[in-house]
């Protein structure tokens, strides 16, 4: 049976030699919702991200996934798209759509080739000889062509132009499988407010705010990029004296 | 269908204003079929749990009806199309007045000049 929420943390901790990454996160994350894990960089956002990948082990506290820790059974069931690409030079487009196919069981290949041909991406064509952009679009491809209960999307919209921004988005909110939980992890609140049912605000490795979308709008009459510019404003320094 | 979007309000309620406008103005014919929320969602650009909702407003307040078979249709209901449509007017009036008064027109000059315009346009 599924557990009530896709993903559980308590006291989570993760500590870099003595830096604390992530400090003592309580959190919940419930099923069927669009959410942007967002924050400044070096906030946690990715460590986070990590710990629910099982890629890195808490220093201290607990997460579960659907009810387990991170291991076989929840990569069966996460699909995560890494803040850099992982395909080895060699590939070809195929290759990874065949490694994909026998690693997951929930791999839509069908799906997968239609992206790519929609794309103009060729079965045949290295993934070495591809541009940056056509790269992250190739591995977003791979990621949301499977039928996950959680979609872990690390910065999927830094470092490219904004049409394939907005690429990206639509690829992702029309493909996420329903029943699932998607997700992004960001500092472009702007592109992506639209799209999301709930924050999570991180900072400094501490979660700061965790609400739906539309009750912080209802409260606040602010959109999502302004109340984070709020929220994480820094004083800039005015030279010499103190002010 | 242009959606226009402010970020400093929820969503839902902006889509379902604008999906009654477009029933109203006959973009979506009565009886006729109502694009899916998946297809909706896509169009606005925003997620299908927040297109979701707006359409569950329009169900219940009966223009738009979800019929197990036939899938989502515009009502039938004349009287009520009548109804939200004076509504809408209602409400663009009401804006323009009071945009009229804070540039300082008073109600008389507002309606010369309306009279003034509806002339022009026969």
């Amino acid at each position: 049976m599924k557990a009530a929420n896709i993903v559980e943390c308590r006291g989570l901790t993760k500590n870099f030699s003595g830096v604390k990454a992530l400090d003592h996160v309580d959190l919940t994350i419930g099923r069927g919702k669009v959410i942007g894990l967002l924050g400044p960089n070096g906030s946690g956002k990715t460590t986070f991200i990590k710990l629910l990948n099982g890629l890195i082990e808490p220093t201290f506290g607990e997460i579960v996934i659907d009810g387990q820790r991170p291991g076989v059974y929840t990569k069966s069931i996460v699909s995560y798209l890494p803040d850099k690409t992982y395909f080895a030079s060699w590939m070809k487009v195929m290759d990874v759509l065949d490694i994909f196919e026998e690693f997951y069981e929930d791999f839509d290949r069908q799906k997968a080739e239609n992206m790519c041909r929609s794309m103009g991406i060729q079965s045949r064509d290295k993934i070495k000889t591809m541009s940056k952009g056509t790269k992250e679009k190739m591995q977003l491809i791979l990621v949301m062509s499977r039928k996950a209960q959680l979609y872990l999307l690390d910065e999927p919209i830094a470092g490219v132009d904004p049409a394939a921004r907005d690429y990206i988005l639509t690829t992702i909110i029309n493909n996420y499988n329903e029943s699932g939980t998607v997700l992004i992890s960001t500092h472009l609140i702007s592109d992506i407010e639209r799209i999301l049912d709930e924050v999570i605000f991180i900072k400094d490795g501490k979660i700061v705010r965790h609400e739906a979308v539309d009750d912080i709008k209802e409260k606040e009459g602010k959109s999502i990029d302004d109340v984070f510019r709020d929220t994480f404003r820094m004083i800039p320094f005015y030279g010499g004296e103190q002010r | 269908m242009g959606w226009e979007l402010d970020d400093s309000r929820p969503i839902w309620p902006q889509l379902k204003e604008q999906l009654m406008r477009s029933i109203v103005a006959g973009k979506y014919p009565m009886g006729g079929n109502f694009p899916t929320v998946r297809e909706l969602a896509e169009e606005a650009g925003v997620n299908r749990n927040t297109m979701q909702r707006a359409l569950s407003e329009l169900e219940n307040e009966g223009l738009v009806i979800t019929n197990r078979t036939v899938g989502r249709t515009v009502t039938t209901d004349e009287r009520l199309i009548a109804q939200m449509k004076e509504h809408i007017a209602k409400e663009i009036v009401d804006r323009f007045m009071e945009e009229m008064a804070v540039i300082g027109y008073p109600a008389e000059d507002v309606m010369k000049m309306i009279q003034e315009k509806g002339v022009e346009h026969k």
